[in-house]
C-alpha cells in the first residue's frame, strides 16, 4: 500500500497543513510519497524531504505549476496515480479545490475533512458544522481524502527522504492566475497559531477591531481571527474568518471578543484547548463553550487585558 | 447564454441538528428544510447576470426526493426561469450528483454552471469541482466576484491567505462563497409567479446515471460535548486563571 500526499507550498516553503496531512497518512499506514508540484520549487522539495514518515518526494517542476491551478495539478496527479491506494491533500482552500477534481476523474468518492482514521478504508468526518461525526467506509479502490489539519499533530522534521524528479503533464491552459493579494502579516498563520484573538460584530467597526485587538495580539504573539459577521461587515478581510465555511482552528488559547457564538462560528473553534469569551451579553451562546467567560464591555476589558498580560 | 444552477434542499441553517439515538444519522423528522445558503447565492448571481443582459436563461436543478420541488420553486421565486428535478430516494453523494449534472449539461448546453461551494448538511465541498472534472471544464471555486465577458470568466476567489483572481475560458464551473452577493428576498408576487414556471421531473435512470452510493455511513455520533467553564469577575482573575490554572500564557 502506498499513499500519495499532495504538498501545499508556495514554491519556497511548505504550508504547515502539509505536515498534519502526512501525519494522517501515517495513521493509515504504508509507504508515503509526497508530491511537490511547482515552479522553481526545489526549496519546498528539500523541506518536504525532511518530514518524518515520507519515504519519497516526487517533484514536478514546470512553469505551469507556478500557481498550482486545480486543472494542471489534477492532470499531473492522474498521470501518476497508478499504484496508490490513497491520495491525500490538506483540507485547506488549496486541497478542497483540488481533491474532488482528482476523485471525479478516478471515478471514486472523495472523503472530505477527515478528523480520524479508523482503518485503511474507514474514516471519521464532521457533518452539519461539526454537530455530528460520521464514520464512513469507502468501497472505492483509491481513496481520495482531504485532512482537517487540527485533528492530526504535525510530523517532525528529522528525515532525509529521497527526492525524485517526475515529468510534468501537459499544460491544460484552462486557467490563468491574473492576481493574488495575500494579506501581509507579521503575525502567525491563523491555522497554525498557538494563540488566536478573534473579534466579532460587538467591536462595531474595523477601526475598533484594529485598535483594540492588535495590541492584544501583539502582546500574546497571537494570530487574529474574526467571526463571519465581522468579515461581512468589512472589519477585516475574508481570510480572517473562523467557522464552518471559513478556517477551522484549534489553538492552545482562543480569545473570542464580542462574538456571540453562532453554531457556524463554534464549528470552527470549539476544538481549541482553552476558550476565553468576552461579551457584554451574559446569555451569548459563546459562554456555553468558554472555559473562562468574562461578562463586560469589551471596550474597557480588552485594554485592561493588554495591560495585565505580558 | 444559459446558466445552470444546482440547488440542494438541506436542514435550515438555524436548526441545531440532533443525532439519532441509534446512531444511524441525524433526526430529520419535522425539521425545517430550506435551500442551501450557498446555492441561494448562486441563484442570485445567475439572476443578476440575466438582469444585466449577459445571461438569457437561468435553469435551476435539484437532485433528491420529491420535496426538492419546493427548493426549485424558491429558486424560481428568486428569478430562475425553470426547474428540473432529478427525483430519487437514494441518498445522493457528490459524485452521483456531479454525474447527474453532467448528463443535464449535455442536454442543456449551459455556458456556465454556478453552484454553492458546499452544502451545510454534509459539508462536502465537492460537487462543483467534480462536475468541472467530468466535463473537462475549468473551475473557479469560492468566488467572491464574477465578471463574464468575451467568452471568459474573471473570478475573484477567497483563498486561505487572501484573494486571487483567475481568468478561465467558458464553459466553466464557478462555486460561490459567502461574499459574492446578498440574495434578495422573494416577493409574494414572484412566489406566485414561480408556481406557474415550468418544472420538469426526470429520474437518474432516464439520464443513464448510476447513483449508487460509494461511501457507507457506519455510524453517526455526537461530538464530545464541551462543558461550559466558569465566569470570571474581572481581568485580573482572568489573567490569573490563564497563567496559573490553564497555563496557556
Amino acid at each position: 500500500m502506498a499513499i500519495l500526499v499532495i504538498a501545499e507550498h508556495d514554491n519556497t516553503a511548505l504550508k504547515a497543513a502539509t505536515l498534519n496531512t502526512v501525519a494522517a497518512a501515517q495513521k493509515i499506514g504504508g509507504d508515503i510519497h509526497l508530491l511537490v508540484a511547482g515552479s522553481n520549487c526545489s526549496a519546498a522539495a528539500q523541506e518536504a524531504a525532511t518530514l518524518n514518515g515520507v519515504s519519497l518526494v516526487k517533484v514536478a517542476d514546470a512553469a505551469h505549476y507556478q500557481n498550482q491551478t486545480a486543472e494542471n495539478l489534477t492532470a499531473l496527479v492522474i498521470a501518476n496515480a497508478a499504484g496508490y491506494s490513497h491520495i491525500l491533500a490538506p483540507a485547506t482552500t488549496f486541497g478542497k479545490n483540488l481533491a474532488p477534481r482528482i476523485a471525479a476523474l478516478l471515478d471514486v468518492a472523495q472523503i472530505s475533512e477527515i478528523t480520524g482514521v479508523e482503518s485503511a478504508d474507514t474514516f471519521v468526518r464532521p457533518i452539519y458544522a461539526g454537530n455530528a461525526l460520521a464514520t464512513v467506509k469507502s468501497a472505492d479502490q483509491t481513496k481520495v481524502i482531504t485532512v482537517r489539519s487540527t485533528a492530526f499533530d504535525a510530523v517532525n522534521r528529522e528525515n532525509a527522504a529521497k527526492i525524485d524528479s517526475i515529468s510534468p503533464a501537459a499544460d491544460t491552459a484552462q486557467s490563468t492566475l491574473t492576481n493574488r493579494e495575500l494579506t501581509k502579516s507579521e503575525r502567525p498563520e491563523l491555522g497554525a497559531a498557538k494563540i488566536i484573538v478573534s473579534g466579532g460584530r460587538g467591536l462595531g467597526s474595523g477601526e475598533n477591531y484594529h485598535t483594540l485587538l492588535e495590541p492584544l495580539a501583539d502582546k500574546l504573539g497571537a494570530a487574529l481571527g474574526a467571526s463571519r459577521a465581522a468579515v461581512d461587515a468589512g472589519f477585516v478581510p475574508n481570510d480572517y474568518q473562523v467557522g464552518q465555511t471559513g478556517k477551522i482552528v484549534a489553538p492552545q488559547l482562543y480569545i473570542a471578543v464580542g462574538i456571540s457564538g453562532a453554531i457556524q462560528h463554534l464549528a470552527g473553534m470549539k476544538e481549541s484547548k482553552v476558550i476565553v469569551a468576552i461579551n457584554k451579553d451574559p446569555d451569548a451562546p459563546i459562554f456555553q463553550v468558554a472555559d473562562y467567560g468574562l461578562v463586560g464591555d469589551l471596550f474597557e476589558v480588552v485594554p485592561q487585558l493588554v495591560g495585565a498580560v505580558g | 447564454m444559459k446558466i445552470l444552477v444546482p440547488v440542494k434542499r438541506v436542514v435550515d441553517y438555524n436548526v441545531k441538528v440532533r443525532v439519532k439515538a441509534d446512531g444511524t444519522g441525524v433526526d430529520l423528522a419535522n425539521v425545517k428544510m430550506s435551500m442551501n445558503p450557498f446555492d441561494e447565492i448562486a441563484i442570485e448571481e445567475a439572476v443578476r447576470l440575466k438582469e444585466a443582459g449577459i445571461a438569457t436563461e437561468v435553469i435551476a436543478v435539484s437532485c433528491g426526493v420529491a420535496a426538492c420541488q419546493e427548493t426549485l420553486r424558491t429558486a424560481m421565486a428568486i428569478g430562475a426561469d425553470r426547474g428540473i428535478l432529478v427525483e430519487t430516494d437514494v441518498d445522493l453523494q457528490p459524485l452521483a450528483v456531479a454525474k447527474l449534472l453532467q448528463a443535464l449539461c449535455a442536454k442543456e448546453q449551459p455556458q456556465i454552471v454556478i453552484c454553492g461551494k458546499q452544502a451545510i448538511d454534509d459539508d462536502a465541498n465537492q460537487t462543483g469541482q467534480m462536475l468541472a472534472a467530468l466535463q473537462n471544464w475549468p473551475q473557479a471555486t469560492f468566488a467572491s466576484k464574477v465578471v463574464l465577458a468575451n467568452g471568459k470568466a474573471t473570478v475573484t476567489r477567497e483563498i486561505d491567505g487572501g484573494l486571487e483572481t483567475l481568468e478561465i475560458s467558458l464553459p466553466a464551473v464557478v462555486s460561490t462563497d459567502l461574499r459574492l452577493n446578498e440574495p434578495r428576498y422573494a416577493t409574494l408576487p414572484n412566489i406566485m409567479k414561480a408556481k406557474k414556471k415550468p418544472l420538469d421531473t426526470v429520474k437518474p435512470a432516464d439520464l443513464g446515471v448510476d447513483v449508487t452510493p460509494r461511501l457507507t455511513t457506519l455510524k453517526v455520533a455526537e461530538p464530545a460535548k464541551r462543558s461550559a467553564g466558569i465566569r470570571v469577575a474581572d481581568v485580573a482573575e482572568l489573567v490569573n486563571k490563564l497563567k496559573n490554572e490553564a497555563k496557556v500564557i
